[in-house]
């Protein structure tokens, strides 16, 4: 390990209070790269199968890669990764920011939080230096409150990793917040982070990145941005960022609307990236070294209600805008910081919320249950639900549990439209007519999450109606994309503006002293994508092919309305597809890894536990 | 060159102090870059370069003229330096560092390497623009 990497893992002991350093292991840093690999690895390794997710034996695992905190396009993603209490498997959620380089600027390629506390804290860790210091002052407050409380109590240049009151009281949909804004949202982190006690991490390094040719590093960095620079992309698509893309969404009939019962907003133009610039843009706010800030900062006025929040990025507007109807940027601004916050995930919290909202006029949870009247498009309706959610009161305490429990325990055919997959909540493409889409929710190794396999555009390209050669384009992507989560980069350039992947292994080399071929870094992706596959099975005693449908109103209730209107998905095709997935991958037609799968890709710890579980 | 900028343009991604690390010192760590953004959030929610204007406070408090001027550009002579740090503490920006291991302070010499990279132009050449890219 010449550069890139640090050289050592910080472990962390809420129970004992302790912490100490370890040196990174070659071979995983050889197998697994970083990041999500490094989360997934040390998870799988680390936290027995069984293992409660709120409870000590669960970890949390937070990890930059060895491009983090490099001189190149968006070199600031960290990964964040535990046993999700939402599904039941290894979950994981990333964010941009500077945290992600600060953890390397501190002299770590990891940290590993484990244990459980049992009195709020917060992890201070200046470089070598790292204390839990008493957190009570900060407990109960917000996320941004807080942050700025302990940036003020420990320094400005301290970067700050954040849970709100949803992570506090163990909501199996809270995110962990950072830099007034930025999120790693999926997969309920925040609630592991809640149930250590941990408020927050906070992280300040003085340390260099070892590099392996810096040379070639400034050289070839230097061509990395400009490569960007020159990009049409750069001047075209960085204005509005994500959230200018809800028009086309819109126009392609899969913007996800009204709990997903349709697929086109009529107000879609109201809450998009034009009405967010031109109404309550402030600043850019980019992501370590990136070109092509997707952050917007923004003040937002309701009523009488006022607040400055970053975003809404494209997942927030087509989750809390269409999905729960609110129908005018301000109001999606303002239900995107109240779930901040509070620290509920955007995402799922447009979920469920929209999934409360349905129950609610089909009567499946009535006044009384809510505790007042609610409705489609109410900013006041959508901030009730969100603090009794993140409080866990009243109906919040099961709409808490996410909308997997919340629909078994609601019944009635609620199940049909709680739309989620393995427990986690869909985001913001809905795929009853983009069959390739719909294949990347189904197969993703955390649940209906997009950002494995953005497939949709293939869909439009390719045909939508057909699903020949979508598992492959799927597993293309899921190769492509989940690099990026190893290297500890941001993916958009190459998303957003068609940046080169090629330029990405010739500075891995250049800064690790490591000649990777995009094959190896494929390979290395795969071992992820087996692991947590792996895992699934030895976790879930029902885990199967099962798990990998949507709910059924995706292919038992044709769309409505707008540019889709009467399409859906036949169960036929998600067959047909999942047949094709499971075949490419080297998957039994259950879904389970194969030996030689494992064995090709050096899982031979894999091969061991399916047997010992008598699945394989 | 003289270094300029338009604060409205900063989104906050510190390439230019890591651009500056590389380039000057060979070390990737935006810490040591020779400029700095100040970030004032949540409100009022803007970003501000803090940068080497050439203004000569360095050269006017330092006791022994290690300092000195050569067409707008304040540079340090280590030879003559003694260490004392006065500049780094006169510096209005606070943009003069003293790395780890050393005693004579760095300061910017209007190199460029961060115009060179600053995706929105907002650090710029006030010799050859107006800002922005």
């Amino acid at each position: 390990m010449r550069g890139g990497y640090m050289g050592k893992i910080l472990r962390v002991n809420l129970t004992h209070g302790t912490a100490h350093s370890e040196p990174t292991d070659p071979e995983m840093a050889r197998d697994f790269i970083g990041g999500r690999g490094f989360v997934q690895k040390i998870l799988y390794d680390e936290v027995p199968v069984g293992a409660n997710p709120l409870g000590p034996d669960n970890k949390v695992v937070v990890a930059p890669g060895p491009l983090s905190g490099v001189f190149m396009p968006s070199s600031g993603k960290v990964q964040f990764g535990a046993k999700s209490p939402a599904t039941g498997i290894m979950g994981d959620a990333n964010m941009g920011g500077h945290f992600s380089v600060e953890i390397k600027y501190a002299g770590y390629d990891a940290i590993i939080l484990e244990g459980m506390g049992n009195r709020p804290s917060v992890v201070v860790i200046d470089d070598d230096k790292v204390e839990i210091v008493d957190g009570s002052k900060y407990w109960g407050k917000g996320s941004s409150v807080a942050e700025k409380m302990i940036k003020d109590d420990l320094g400005e240049d301290f970067q700050i990793a954040i849970i709100g009151p949803a992570g506090e009281n163990m909501v199996n949909i809270a995110c962990v917040s950072h830099d007034y804004g930025r999120q790693a949202g999926r997969c309920g982190i925040g609630a592991v982070m809640g149930s250590k006690k941990v408020k927050a991490i906070a992280v300040r390094g003085s340390q260099s990145v070892p590099l392996a040719d810096p040379e070639k590093v400034l050289e070839y960095g230097k061509k990395m941005f400009y490569g960007c620079f020159e990009k049409p992309g750069f001047r075209e698509w960085t204005p509005l960022g994500t959230p200018g893309v809800t028009p086309w969404v819109n126009e392609v009939g899969a913007f996800p609307t009204k709990n997903f019962s349709t697929t086109y907003f009529d107000d879609h133009e109201e809450i998009g990236g034009e009405a967010l610039k031109e109404r309550i843009w402030l600043t850019d706010k980019g992501c370590f070294c990136c070109p092509t800030p997707c952050g917007k900062y923004s003040r937002t006025t309701v009523g009488k209600k006022s607040a400055y929040v970053e975003g809404p990025e494209y997942e927030t507007v087509a989750l809390l805008g269409g999905n729960c109807m609110l129908s005018t940027i301000e109001e999606v601004a303002y239900a995107n910081y109240v779930c901040d916050e509070l620290g509920l995930d955007t995402i799922s919290g447009g979920n469920v919320i929209g999934f409360a909202l349905e129950c609610a006029e089909r009567g499946i949870i009535t006044e009384e249950q809510i505790g007042r009247s609610v409705k489609w498009g109410d900013i006041d309706s959508f901030v009730y639900l969100a603090e009794k959610i993140a409080r866990r009161e009243g109906i919040g305490d099961i709409l808490a549990d996410g909308v997997k429990v919340a629909s078994e325990k609601f019944g009635q055919g609620s199940e049909r439209f709680a739309i989620h997959i393995k427990g986690l909540e869909w985001s913001g493409y809905e795929a009853r007519w983009a069959p390739a889409m719909m294949l990347a929710y189904m197969t993703c190794d955390i649940g209906a999450h997009h950002n494995r396999a953005w497939a949709i555009t293939y869909d439009v390209a390719k045909g939508r109606e057909s699903t020949e050669g979508k598992a492959a384009k799927v597993i293309e992507l899921q190769r492509i994309r989940p690099s990026f989560d190893l290297l500890g980069c941001c993916r958009l350039q190459w998303v957003e503006i068609g940046f080169e992947f090629d330029y990405y292994p010739v500075m891995f080399e250049a800064v690790t002293g490591r000649k990777i071929t995009e094959k190896e870094l494929y390979d290395a992706t795969d071992r992820v994508w087996n692991l947590t596959r792996t895992r699934a099975f030895l976790e879930l005693p029902d885990f199967s092919r099962a798990s990998d449908y949507p709910p059924a109103r995706f292919y038992e209730e044709p769309i409505p309305t707008g540019p889709a209107k009467g399409k859906l998905i036949k169960k036929e095709q998600l067959d047909e597809m999942l047949d094709d997935y499971y075949e490419l991958r080297g998957w039994d037609e259950n879904g389970t890894p194969t030996r030689e799968t494992l064995e090709e890709l050096g899982l031979e710890t894999c091969i061991h536990d399916l047997e010992r579980a008598k699945i394989l | 060159m003289k270094l300029a900028a338009k604060h409205a343009l900063c989104s906050g991604c510190r390439v230019c102090q890591l651009a500056c690390s590389l380039s000057v010192f060979r070390e990737n760590n935006p810490k040591m870059g020779l400029l700095a953004i100040e970030a004032h959030f949540p409100a009022p929610g803007r970003y501000e370069i803090k940068h080497c204007t050439q203004c000569g406070e360095c050269a006017a408090v330092c006791p022994v003229d290690a300092i000195t001027e050569t067409d707008g550009v304040y540079r340090i002579d280590e030879d003559v330096c003694i260490g004392c740090h006065a500049c780094v503490k006169a510096c209005p920006h606070g943009v003069m560092i003293v790395r780890k291991g050393e005693d004579v302070p760095s300061k910017c010499i209007s190199c460029g390497a961060c115009v060179d990279v600053c995706p929105t132009g907002a650090i710029y050449d006030l010799d050859s623009g107006e800002g922005g890219r």
